[in-house]
C-alpha cells in the first residue's frame, strides 16, 4: 500500500515537472534555443497566483488562468524584446542572454515580493482524497492531472493544427515556411509565449501545495534540463515521459534509499542514459 | 539670513565636536555583519539584519528606559569617547564560499574591526576561518553546529548555546515528560544535511543514545527539496512518540502540510528553531499545526520590561515580533559591542582580550541564557534554552515549569 502511495505522489509530481519541461523543449525544438530563465518563469507564475488569490480572491481557475495569460504575455514580450535581438549574436551571447535574464526576473522578486518565504492560502482546492488507503492532496491531484492533460494538448496543437504545422515548419526550415507564407516571427513568439504560459500555469499548480521563495526558479530550472534533455530535446511526449520518470526514481528513491540519494539516483541515471543515448529518450538522433 | 543661519550652524555643530575632537577618538567602530540576504534563508537573513540594526541603535543612542543593558544608557561607547558603532552588512548567499570571500573583502579592504555571523553553521565555518588567519575577532550569534568552536580558534566566540546544549535541554524535557505520565517509546530526527542540521542532529542521536531513548529513524534530505511524502511516509511507518525537526523555513511548512496531507500526527512534533522560528512558519501552518513544539532563548515577556520594549524597537522597524534566531543575533551583537567597549580600542588583540573576560549576568541580558561567559574555546558556557509551544497563532512558554507562563499540550492537536 505505501509502495502506492509513493508511485502515486512521484507521478503526480513528475506530470507537473512534465508541463513546466514541456515548455522549455518547444523552444529548443523551435529555435535551437536554451532558456535558462524558464525555472524563474515557473516562479512568476507562482507569484501571479499568489497576487490572484490575495488581491482578487479568485479561486483555482481564476489563478489558473490568470498565470498562463501573464506568462505567455511575459513570453511574447522576452522575444520581441530580447530573444528576437540576440538571436542575430554570436551563440554565447544568445546562452547569456536567457541567464541574465534569469537573474534579472530573480532579484526583481526579490525587490518586489521580499525574500520571505511565501504559500497560497487554503483555496477550494484544500483537502485529501482517501482512495482505497492512498491518500491524494486535492491539489496535487488537480495540479499533476491538469498537468496531464495540458502537456497532452500541447502535444495535440503541435501535432493535429494548423498552428502547429506553422511551428513545425518554422522550425524545420524557416526560410523554406517563409515561402510557404508562414511569418516565422510570429510563429517564434507564439512558441515563446506558449512556453511560458506552460511554465506560468504549472507554477500556479505546484503554488497550491508548496510554499516558495524567490529562489525557487534555480530548483525547478534545473529540473527542466534534466527532464528535457532525458526526454530529448525538443520532444514534447518525451518530456513528458521523463518528468513521469523523473517524479518517480525521486519517490522511490527518495522512499527506499533516503532523501539525500534521490537527486544522485536522478542524475546518476540520467549520466547513465545520455552514454548509451545522447539523444534522449525520444529526440532525434 | 540665510549666510548668517549657515554660520550660526557652524558655530554650533564646531562646539558640539570639540570634545570629540580633544579626546582624538570618536571615530566609528567598523563590525563587519554576515548574513544570507538572498536565497533559501533570507527572510531568516534579512530578520536577523534588522535586529542588529536595532542592537547598533540601542549602543548609539541613548536609551535610558532599556538601563540594565550595558550601552543602552548612554549614546556610543563611552570608553572609546561616545563612539558610534558602523555596521557593513553582507550578503553571502548561503553559500560557504561567498561567505569566505566577503570575509576576506570586510577584513582586508573594509578593514573592519571586529565581525559578526553568519546563520548558516557552514557559512559560520569559512567566516570564522578566514577571521582566525587575519585575527580579527568574531561573534557567532546563532550557529549551532558544534565544532564551530571546536577547532582551537583564538578568535572566535560564541555567545547561543549550541547543539549539544539544545539535545540535553530535550532530554531533560522527554524525563520530564516521562515522570509525568507520558509516553516516549521512540523518537524520530528529521534533518537538513548541511553542517547544521547533521552536527544538531548528531548531537541529538548521541544524548539519546546516553539517556535510553530509541530513535526510531532518522532522515537527512536536501532544504531544497520540492516534495518530501516520502519522508513523511516512513516516519507514519515507524510510528515514533515525538518527531523533532532540525529544518529551514520552505521545507518546515511543506513537512508540516504534508503531514496534513498524508494524514499523519505524531503525538508531539519539536522543532529546532531556525525553520519553525521563522516569520513565514506560524501563519503557513498555524491552522493545521496546533501544539507544535519549538526552542526559544528569546521571550517577549510582560508588558513594560526590558525584553517587551526591545520588542517594541524591532515591531515599530519591521511591523513583526521579534524571533528566536534574530534575536540571538541581537544578544551576539550587543555582546560583542560590550567587549569592544571595554578594550577601550579598536585594536584586535585588545578586543579578543576584552572578549575573553566577557562576565555579562542574566539580568543584563535580553535572552534567556544563564550569563555570557566565553570557556577557552570561546563558547559561551551560560547559554540554555526555553521551549515552547505553538497556541492559536502565537508561541507561548510551557518548559521548564518554573519559567513557563502557559500549561503544556500533549499529545498535539495539530489540525484535528
Amino acid at each position: 500500500m505505501l509502495l502506492l502511495q509513493v508511485i502515486v505522489g512521484g507521478l503526480l509530481l513528475g506530470a507537473i515537472y512534465a508541463l513546466f519541461s514541456s515548455g522549455l523543449t518547444l523552444i529548443w525544438g523551435m529555435m535551437n534555443f536554451i532558456n535558462f530563465a524558464h525555472g524563474e518563469f515557473v516562479m512568476l507564475g507562482m507569484y501571479v497566483a499568489l497576487l490572484v488569490v490575495t488581491w482578487l480572491a479568485g479561486g483555482p481557475a481564476a489563478f489558473g488562468f490568470a498565470a498562463a495569460f501573464a506568462l505567455f504575455v511575459l513570453g511574447v514580450a522576452v522575444y520581441a524584446g530580447l530573444i528576437r535581438h540576440v538571436m542575430r549574436g554570436p551563440m554565447l551571447a544568445q546562452i547569456l542572454s536567457t541567464f541574465g535574464l534569469a537573474l534579472l526576473l530573480r532579484y526583481t522578486a526579490f525587490f518586489i515580493f521580499s525574500a520571505n518565504v511565501v504559500s497560497l492560502p487554503p483555496t477550494a482546492l484544500s483537502g485529501t482524497i482517501d482512495a482505497g488507503g492512498i491518500l491524494v492532496s486535492l491539489p496535487q491531484l488537480v495540479a499533476g492531472v491538469t498537468a496531464a492533460l495540458l502537456t497532452l494538448a500541447m502535444h495535440l496543437l503541435l501535432t493535429r493544427t494548423t498552428v502547429g504545422s506553422q511551428l513545425l515548419a518554422v522550425a524545420e526550415d524557416r526560410s523554406a515556411a517563409m515561402l510557404m507564407g508562414i511569418r516565422p516571427d510570429r510563429m517564434q513568439a507564439l512558441a515563446w509565449g506558449l512556453a511560458a504560459a506552460s511554465a506560468g500555469i504549472a507554477g500556479a499548480l505546484m503554488a497550491t501545495s508548496y510554499p516558495w521563495s524567490p529562489s525557487v526558479g534555480e530548483t525547478f530550472g534545473l529540473t527542466a534540463f534534466v527532464v528535457v534533455t532525458l526526454g530529448g530535446f525538443g520532444s514534447v511526449p518525451g518530456a513528458m515521459y521523463a518528468g513521469l520518470i523523473v517524479g518517480l526514481i525521486q519517490s522511490l528513491s527518495a522512499y527506499y534509499l533516503g532523501p539525500i540519494y534521490k537527486d544522485v539516483v536522478v542524475y546518476g541515471l540520467f549520466v547513465a542514459l545520455l552514454w548509451l543515448r545522447p539523444q534522449g529518450l525520444m529526440g532525434k538522433a | 539670513m540665510r549666510k548668517q543661519r549657515g554660520l550660526a550652524a557652524c558655530l554650533v555643530a564646531g562646539f558640539a565636536l570639540a570634545p570629540a575632537f580633544a579626546a582624538q577618538a570618536a571615530e566609528p567602530v567598523k563590525v563587519g555583519i554576515l548574513f544570507p540576504l538572498t536565497g533559501n534563508a533570507a527572510a531568516a537573513g534579512q530578520a536577523s539584519k534588522a535586529a542588529v540594526e536595532v542592537a547598533a541603535e540601542i549602543v548609539n543612542g541613548a536609551h535610558p528606559e532599556l538601563a540594565n543593558i550595558p550601552l543602552a544608557k548612554d549614546a556610543g561607547l563611552p570608553n572609546l569617547g561616545g563612539a558610534k558603532l558602523e555596521l557593513t552588512f553582507i550578503d553571502h548567499q548561503g553559500n560557504p564560499s561567498v561567505a569566505q570571500q566577503q570575509a576576506l573583502r570586510l577584513i582586508t579592504q573594509d578593514k573592519v574591526h571586529a565581525l559578526l555571523g553568519a546563520y548558516q553553521s557552514s557559512c559560520t565555518f569559512t567566516v570564522t576561518a578566514a577571521a582566525e588567519r587575519y585575527g580579527i575577532p568574531i561573534m557567532v550569534g546563532d550557529s549551532a553546529a558544534l565544532n564551530i568552536t571546536q577547532r582551537g580558534f583564538k578568535w572566535t566566540f560564541r555567545a547561543t548555546p549550541i547543539a549539544t546544549d539544545y539535545a540535553a535541554t530535550y532530554m531533560r524535557f522527554f524525563d520530564d515528560m516521562k515522570k509525568a505520565g507520558r509516553q516516549i517509546r521512540s523518537i524520530a530526527v528529521v534533518n537538513e544535511n548541511t553542517d547544521y542540521g547533521t552536527s544538531v542532529a548528531d548531537a541529538v542521536e548521541a544524548a539519546a543514545k546516553q539517556n535510553n531513548v530509541p530513535v526510531a529513524i532518522r532522515i537527512p534530505y536536501s532544504a531544497s527539496t520540492t516534495d518530501v511524502s516520502a519522508q513523511v511516509l516512513q516516519l507514519k511507518e515507524k510510528q515514533p512518540d515525538v518527531v523533532i525537526f532540525i529544518s529551514y523555513t520552505a521545507d518546515s511548512i511543506l513537512y508540516i502540510r504534508t503531514m496534513k496531507n498524508l494524514d499523519y500526527l505524531p503525538p508531539m512534533t519539536l522543532g529546532d528553531d531556525s525553520g519553525f522560528s521563522d516569520p513565514s512558519f506560524v501563519p503557513a501552518i498555524s491552522d493545521i499545526g496546533q501544539g507544535l513544539m519549538n526552542r526559544s532563548a528569546w521571550d517577549v515577556g510582560k508588558p513594560g520590561s526590558t525584553t517587551a520594549k526591545i520588542n517594541e524597537m524591532y515591531k515599530a522597524k519591521t511591523g513583526r515580533e521579534l524571533d528566536d534566531t534574530s534575536a540571538r543575533n541581537m544578544q551576539g551583537f550587543l555582546a560583542l559591542a560590550d567587549a569592544i567597549n571595554r578594550a577601550g580600542s579598536t585594536e584586535p588583540g585588545k578586543i579578543q582580550a576584552a572578549l575573553k573576560a566577557t562576565d555579562l549576568k542574566p539580568e543584563q541580558l535580553m535572552m534567556g541564557y544563564r550569563g555570557i561567559k566565553f570557556d577557552e574555546t570561546g563558547q559561551n558556557v551560560l547559554a540554555s534554552t526555553y521551549l515552547i509551544q505553538l497556541k492559536g497563532k502565537e508561541y507561548a512558554l510551557v518548559w521548564p515549569q518554573q519559567a513557563a507562563t502557559a500549561p503544556l499540550e500533549w499529545p498535539m492537536k495539530g489540525w484535528k
